[in-house]
């Protein structure tokens, strides 16, 4: 019976909970229907989010993609299928790996620099100071990074697939000696859009996901130092999980076709 | 001035106010008038609850129960529209000064002029430098960030933001903590300035009695979630109220129990 009580006060606070980051989340975008629209704070946020990205995610994208290659050759040689290698590379990254590691990597990332800024905002009263100067924070604060990660992380997942797959190539051409053209030709010979356009799907919900965490965490926190910290670990943690949540349910959804 | 139709009807007009925190009962069953162009000084010991009273009067806060009036409307539950109308009449001085500092001082000063009215920079600019010269500071601090100032200068900058956009009622939570005698005069000053030139009401929360004598036209005390006692200024030493008494003459020894244990 109590067993049964706990689950069901967790269910319930679960529940709660994500009917609160729902309304938070449907708010925030509720303020794009009207001006003012805060055009440089989402082109701020975006330069954030992509640009001041790329190295950490270009670097874990080239390592994803040559370890990828090292692995699928250990395993593909044992049948003679090594041609294959390039197919799986890039499906593997376009796909798969490209969205889900610049997600987590951005969410490290930003989306505990997000929550650490409004946090501290909220902690230090600016997000009071906001309302009092006939600012409304969600469509200050929250909307241009809730707009910035769904538009941005696409952008750097192409540059991550590009520079995933081209790690593969580095491996397959100059460790197992490769033809260059037979490797690029296989690489595009089986990739469909439908591929590119799934990882792209994702890489736009991961970015959501990433903004609204941070900026959900943050600005529900309380509690001077400590509890800006803590919606920091919050933020960074349930992106994560959600990334690969997320990442299932989105595979699973268009796998069916 | 005001606009107001009736003179007699105050600018913030507090009933039964109650405002708690858990268990902690801030306010309880607050009456407080701010007549219009009238500058209202709130004392009180520390904690309790002068600047949740402001921050109720705001709208940041939610009240738990009461009315609160300004210019005759009820503002309390008020919709998001309808506020940020209001809160355009307002300026206000936080009391750790609320600078954003992801901006340089002079956007900050012009944030509600740019962001919040739509003026262009360049106009906005010109009045942050009028401003930020009211409060002692030359135009090269307008280009600083608020994380290289010192603490009397970012009161002051906050100071500079309240009043940027000559609102019509102002709230200052503890304009002249942590500022030297002589610039807690200059804000003093100017303070008035801002009353009795722009015809601007003003509420300001002060432990600095020398201040609180200063500027306010009527003096409340706050004590125990109400108003024990308020006044005009000039009858604050002749209040006959003994909370009052023990405050303004900064006695350890009277009503006011402040909650310690000896070492
Ligand atoms: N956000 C909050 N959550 C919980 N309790 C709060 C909150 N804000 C204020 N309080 C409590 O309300 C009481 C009054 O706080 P307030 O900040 O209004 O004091 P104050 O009169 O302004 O004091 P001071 O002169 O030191 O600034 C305190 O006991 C404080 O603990
Ligand atoms: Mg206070």
């Amino acid at each position: 019976m109590n067993a049964l009580a706990s689950i069901g006060a967790a269910t319930l606070g679960f529940m709660a909970a994500t009917g609160r980051i729902v309304i938070f989340a449907l708010t925030a975008l509720a303020t794009g229907l009207s001006p003012p629209f805060y055009l440089r704070v989402i082109l701020r946020q975006m330069l954030d989010i992509g640009y001041f990205s790329l190295p950490v995610v270009g670097l874990t994208a080239i390592f994803t993609g040559m370890v990828l290659a090292l692995q699928s050759y250990t395993g593909f040689s044992r049948f003679q299928a090594e041609s294959a290698i390039a197919t799986v590379v890039v499906l593997s990254v376009v796909r798969e790996l490209g969205p889900v590691i610049s997600g987590l990597m951005v969410a490290g990332r930003v989306g505990a620099a997000m929550a650490a800024e409004i946090g501290t905002m909220r902690v230090t009263e600016q997000i009071d100071a906001l309302t009092t100067l006939s600012t409304d924070p969600l469509r200050y604060l929250v909307l241009p990074r809730l707009l910035a990660g769904l538009v941005t992380l696409p952008l750097l997942v192409v540059i991550a697939d590009i520079i995933g797959v081209f790690g593969g190539y580095l491996v397959s051409i100059y460790k197992f000696g490769f033809n260059p053209v037979t490797y690029l030709d296989r690489t595009f010979q089986y990739l469909e859009t439908s591929d590119v356009v799934s990882g792209l799907v994702k890489a736009a919900v991961f970015g959501f996901i990433i903004s609204l965490m941070g900026c959900y965490h943050g600005y529900h926190s309380r509690g001077g130092a400590q509890g800006v910290g803590q919606a920091t670990t919050y933020a960074v943690v349930s992106a994560s999980i959600l990334i690969l949540v997320f990442d299932y349910g989105i595979t699973q959804a268009l796998f069916a076709r | 001035m005001s606009g107001s139709s009736d003179k007699a009807a105050p600018k913030i007009s507090v009933r039964r106010l109650g405002k708690s925190f858990g268990r902690n009962r801030v306010l309880e069953g607050l009456d407080i008038d701010c007549p219009v162009g009238e500058s209202l000084v709130v004392i009180g010991g520390s904690g309790v609850g002068k600047s949740v009273l402001v921050k109720c009067i705001l709208g940041l806060m939610r009240p738990d129960e009461g009315s609160i009036r300004i210019d005759g409307v009820e503002t309390v539950g008020l919709r998001r529209k309808a506020r940020e109308e209001l809160l355009q009449k307002c300026g206000v001085l936080f009391q750790g000064s609320a600078l954003f500092d992801s901006l340089p001082v002079w956007e900050n000063v012009a944030f509600g002029l740019i962001q919040g009215r739509g003026m262009g920079r360049e106009a906005a600019k010109e009045i942050v430098l009028a401003k930020l010269g009211a409060v002692g500071l030359g135009p090269e601090v307008g280009e600083l960030r608020p994380a290289e100032l010192s603490g009397g200068m970012r009161k002051r900058v906050a100071l500079a933001r309240a009043i940027a956009a000559d609102p019509e009622i102002i709230f200052f939570d503890e304009p002249t903590t942590g500022l030297d005698p002589i610039m807690a005069d200059v804000i003093n000053d100017l303070i008035l300035k801002c009353v009795r030139e722009l015809g601007a009401t003003a509420v300001s929360i002060t432990h600095d009695m020398v201040s609180a004598r200063k500027i306010g036209d009527r003096i409340a005390m706050l004590h125990k979630g109400r108003i024990v006692w308020h006044g005009p200024a000039a009858e604050i030493d002749r209040s006959g109220n003994q909370f009052v008494d023990q405050f303004i003459n900064g006695r350890a020894e009277g009503p006011i129990h402040m909650e310690i244990r000896a070492l």
